[in-house]
């Protein structure tokens, strides 16, 4: 009887603010050598992150963080630097031109080299996994956080794991899994597969690590959080932290009645919209899509867009910073890029569903992955890159795509080999681009160009 | 696939023949491979029905096994096999050269040269397909934990004395040929397509006789006409003329030739063994050689077209010259082969079921540090793989139109000349990407620095960054010069290697921990009911 009662209740900031303190409490005071933290996207994975690194200096504990990217790693050290501007903190750098962010060398508690015996004593060291793995004859560190977890291979966690004691992983399972240039299939099924991700080996091996999820996202409005968790985490559901009528996006100029505006209304009143194009299998950089894209995003920073949310009760206007374009392929990145250099618009983002990980915007603009092909890939398929696609928006998503997706998707079955011992991933591409098609559906605008 | 070689396998079938995909052969062959055709029974995975092998394209050996489902006569298969791979192996382990390799000291622990040996050239190993490197595979696998009655006097089933070695081995080119760029074992049909853009699909071109077919079609006829004739033309028996490359065979073969005859073996043999006196059993023997004379024909009428096929395919690659860094990589089959026979020598165990973490790890990171080598020379040495990565935004060519001599903002200046290309080329360019040059075989640096007139007028500014010498002047010839034509890659040409891993030993517990100690060698697999006749 008091389930009911507890769902009418739920308090997004208390129930995160639960979790973490329990995932805390497991790192700083639990038995075990490792915690796993499953982060939906936008969910406060790196104010998790910067908080348990805090809260491991101040306990006394030597902590090394591991991430991904440089970009990743500079990040951190800022948000540390902010959260705490008198701990002392290490970067470990590669000896390239230009190894990090040039901000870094502005603060005077931030030490960088690219020897970690330099580094030494420091609370906190951070590097990417990549640098981590040249460290040698090191004493062990106490403790360590490694962010981005799911995108570490499981290789690159063997280089690095004799470095650490114990550890905390943190990472969204729903994006895209690590990937090897190479065959891999003779290692699949074993525990220790190095293509894996580092956590699928980590559980492998030690099942009684004790596992958490942030069950909040803050990012996405709560007209994309039901979608987001149901199609991509259909067995770990999250909430938006937000409520339907929290945000809102308002645009000055009216609609022309063209396609690209009707589609931007459609997305600014319901929080998603699907530009369809009539079917056609075309080339990668189809230029009826891409020309799409490039007028959604011209006509998004002309209608004098603003958007209201929990953060200020003003409205902030939509600039071309806020905005992203998302693709599959880097082509058609580049397509998009020249596109819009023809409008006359430079600052929006566009990239790869890879690059675009880990970040977040007021409006993303998606050309779908499976538009104008004739055949659906693993590649295509993949969940984590409609989920990465899907999920970089605080408003709206407009999706542009040519028609006749959904047969694509049912004419194909898949084709890849089923290899034993592998967990099967669910949900499955398959699935999850029939869920998010069927939604946008409800949110379509055809159009013509 | 990339956009020139669908634009090659469209030509293909508007000329209605193969169009290169390459200028220059991009795989070492040897002077004297093993070629070598399997067959195997239908519904018996991995046990083999026969084979052409050797070295002379005009008198290969044939090897049968008249009846399959019987252990001793694929023991029989195995050690004939062995009398033929093993000396030809042997053949290259004897001539070697003095070489380098660095190594850690165990005392020091400083990287030190040691002087070690390294075998003069390396085996050669061709099978027809892809599908019989797999089976080159699953023979290494079923032989090499076999024991002899030398090594184990108790084994119920001793394998004879060398066929353990033989199955070492050919898990050695096995694995090896997991390696991008490698040429120990190679399948023709790999080769081929590597070097040759069909019109059809790149399953198809498994098919070795129809990918033969569209590279050089028989007089007077189209490629996809040769080809399907290839695939589908029969005889008046309902046989294929051109029998599949195999390990595989013709169900129509298996059900009206080859069942038959083997059960007219079969009847023999139970025939002979029911013998009563030495006439009779002298009478039976002749009938049991006779059917056995009969599958041996039925084996090699299906395995000598795929044997000329090979050979027919050897041909055709060695019109082609060889491509520069082509032995560089043959090189590292050298050692590759070297290794493997000094862990031989050494008396070590066969090498495990599984790899340990480690080694996995290890395998994966110098296969991609391989693929990533193998695509940039391949780039570097043939303009026609050069120009799929142009196309792509991976390179760009062009021709310098101005040089301004410029300098490092250090206590030191160094030379750090701004030199424009102009190309039609549309590179993925960003502030500060690297670009890389070929000179005089080192890749030079280059940084970029802006477009000079906007992004669509192809004129783009780069910053030369090293290969200049150590004085304020750069040395003569490392800087373009006006007028040169230039290509320039994003890609790195020699991929950095990547960390260090830990010991086996030092397995972390992430991974499971140190694989336990196991001095047992592994047992060869249980004889199940399935195993015997």
């Amino acid at each position: 009887m008091t389930a009911p009662v507890e769902e009418t209740a739920f308090d997004p900031g208390s129930a995160a603010a639960r979790a973490t303190d329990a995932i805390l409490h497991d790192t700083l005071h639990g038995p075990a050598r490792g915690v796993v933290v499953d982060s939906p996207p936008g969910a406060g994975k790196s104010t998790l992150v910067v908080r348990a690194a805090l809260e491991l200096a101040e306990a006394g504990r030597p902590l090394m963080v591991v991430a991904q990217t440089n970009a990743q790693v500079d990040d951190l050290v800022l948000r540390l630097a902010e959260k705490n501007p008198d701990l002392p903190v290490g970067r470990l750098h590669s000896s390239d031109t230009d190894p990090y962010d040039k901000a870094l060398d502005a603060l005077d508690q931030v030490r960088t080299s690219a020897k970690a015996a330099d580094l030494a004593g420091l609370p906190v060291v951070l590097s990417t996994a990549a640098k981590w793995a040249h460290v040698k004859n090191v004493e062990p560190w106490q403790h360590a956080i490694v962010d981005e977890a799911y995108q570490m291979r499981s290789d690159a966690l063997l280089a690095v794991a004799g470095l650490f004691e114990r550890a905390l992983f943190v990472g969204d399972p729903g994006q895209l899994d690590p990937f090897s240039i190479v065959g891999a299939e003779q290692w699949a099924g074993l525990s220790y597969d190095p293509s894996g991700s580092a956590v699928t080996t980590l559980l492998a091996h030690n099942p009684d690590l004790p596992q958490h999820r942030l069950p909040v996202s803050w990012r996405l409005p709560a007209s994309a959080a039901p979608l987001v968790s149901d199609a991509f985490y259909p067995f770990t559901p999250f909430r938006s932290g937000t409520d339907h009528g929290d945000r809102a996006l308002t645009l000055a100029v009216p609609s022309d009645g063209s396609g690209p505006d009707r589609v931007i209304d459609e997305a600014a009143e319901s929080g998603w919209g699907l530009l369809e194009l009539p079917a056609r299998h075309t080339p990668r950089t189809d230029p009826e899509a891409v020309g799409a894209v490039a007028q959604v995003v011209r006509r998004l920073l002309d209608r004098g867009g603003a958007a209201v949310s929990e953060r200020s009760p003003d409205p902030t206007p939509l600039t071309a910073d806020r905005v992203a374009v998302g693709t599959a392929h880097r082509d058609q990145a580049a397509a998009v890029r020249a596109a819009l250099a023809d409008l006359g618009v430079s600052d929006v983002t566009v990239d790869t569903a890879n690059r675009l990980q880990g970040r977040e915007y007021d409006v993303t603009v998606v050309l779908h992955p499976l538009s104008g092909r004739p055949d659906a890939t693993a590649f295509h398929l993949e969940t984590g890159r409609l989920c990465v696609l899907a999920s970089r928006h605080r408003h709206a998503c407009i999706v542009v795509c040519r028609e006749g997706v959904t047969d694509l998707l049912d004419d194909y079955p898949s084709t890849e080999p089923v290899q034993l011992g592998t967990l099967v991933k669910f949900p499955d591409g398959w699935e999850a681009n029939h869920a998010v098609l069927s939604h946008l559906a409800e949110h379509r605008v055809r159009w013509r160009p | 696939m990339s956009l020139i070689s669908t634009l090659a396998r469209l030509e293909a079938v508007d000329t209605g023949r193969a169009q290169p995909a390459a200028t220059v052969r991009h795989r070492h062959l040897s002077e004297r491979p093993l070629v070598f055709v399997p067959l195997i029974t239908a519904g018996e995975a991995g046990a083999p029905l026969g084979a052409l092998v050797g070295t002379d394209r005009d008198a290969p050996r044939l090897l049968v096994v008249p009846q399959p489902r019987d252990r001793e006569l694929r023991f029989a298969f195995l050690a004939e096999l062995a009398d033929v791979v093993l000396p030809y192996v042997d053949g290259f382990a004897e001539a070697v050269e003095a070489a380098e390799r660095s190594e850690t000291d165990p005392e020091t622990g400083k990287r030190v040269k040691v002087e070690v040996e390294l075998c003069a050239d390396a085996p050669q190993m061709l099978v027809p397909s892809r599908a019989g490197v797999d089976l080159v595979r699953l023979l290494g696998r079923s032989m090499r934990f076999r024991r002899t009655a030398e090594q184990d006097p108790e084994t119920p089933f001793p394998a004879p004395p060398r066929v353990p070695l033989l199955g070492r081995w050919l898990t050695h080119f096995g694995e090896r040929a997991r390696v991008p760029g490698s040429c120990l074992l190679l399948a023709m049909t790999d080769v081929l397509g590597r070097h040759w853009a069909t019109g059809q699909s790149t399953l198809e071109d498994q098919h070795l006789g129809a990918l033969l077919a569209w590279i050089d079609p028989p007089e007077g006829r189209s490629g996809a006409e040769a080809a399907e004739e290839a695939e589908l033309a029969r005889d008046d028996d309902g046989q294929l003329i051109c029998p599949p490359a195999g390990p595989a065979t013709d169900p129509a073969f298996d059900n009206k030739l080859l069942a038959p005859a083997i059960e007219r073996y079969d009847r023999a043999r139970t025939a002979l063994a029911a013998a009563e006196d030495g006439v009779e059993a002298d009478d039976r023997l002749g009938a049991l050689t006779a059917a056995e004379r009969e599958i041996r024909a039925l084996v090699e009428s299906r395995t000598r077209p795929t044997w000329d096929a090979v050979w027919r395919g050897l041909d055709l690659l060695r019109e082609l010259p060889e491509g520069a860094r082509v032995e560089e990589r043959r090189t590292r089959d050298r050692w590759s082969f070297t290794a493997h026979r000094d862990r031989v020598a050494a008396g070590e165990p066969p090498q495990p079921r599984r790899d340990d973490a480690v080694t996995a790890a290890n395998k994966l990171a110098a296969r991609e540090r391989e693929q990533a080598r193998l695509e940039a020379q391949e780039a570097l040495d043939d303009p026609l793989a050069m120009a799929a990565r142009r196309l792509s935004g991976e390179a760009f060519a062009g021709e310098v139109v101005d040089v301004v001599m410029a300098y490092s903002e250090s206590k030191r200046p160094s030379p750090r000349p701004l030199v424009t290309v102009r190309t039609d080329d549309r590179p993925h360019l960003g502030e500060r990407v690297k670009a890389y040059r070929s000179l005089g075989g080192k890749p030079q640096t280059a940084e970029f620095v802006e477009y000079a007139a906007g992004p669509d007028d192809g004129l783009l500014v780069l910053r030369i960054m090293d290969k200049m010498g150590r004085g304020k002047e750069p040395e003569p010839g490392s800087v373009p010069e006006k007028g040169d034509r230039l290509c320039f890659t994003l890609f790195e040409h020699e991929p950095r290697g990547g960390a260090k891993l830990p010991d086996p030993e030092e397995t972390p517990w992430t991974h499971g921990g140190p694989p336990g100690e196991d001095p047992a060698p592994e047992p060869a697999d249980p004889v199940t009911e399935e195993d015997l006749l």
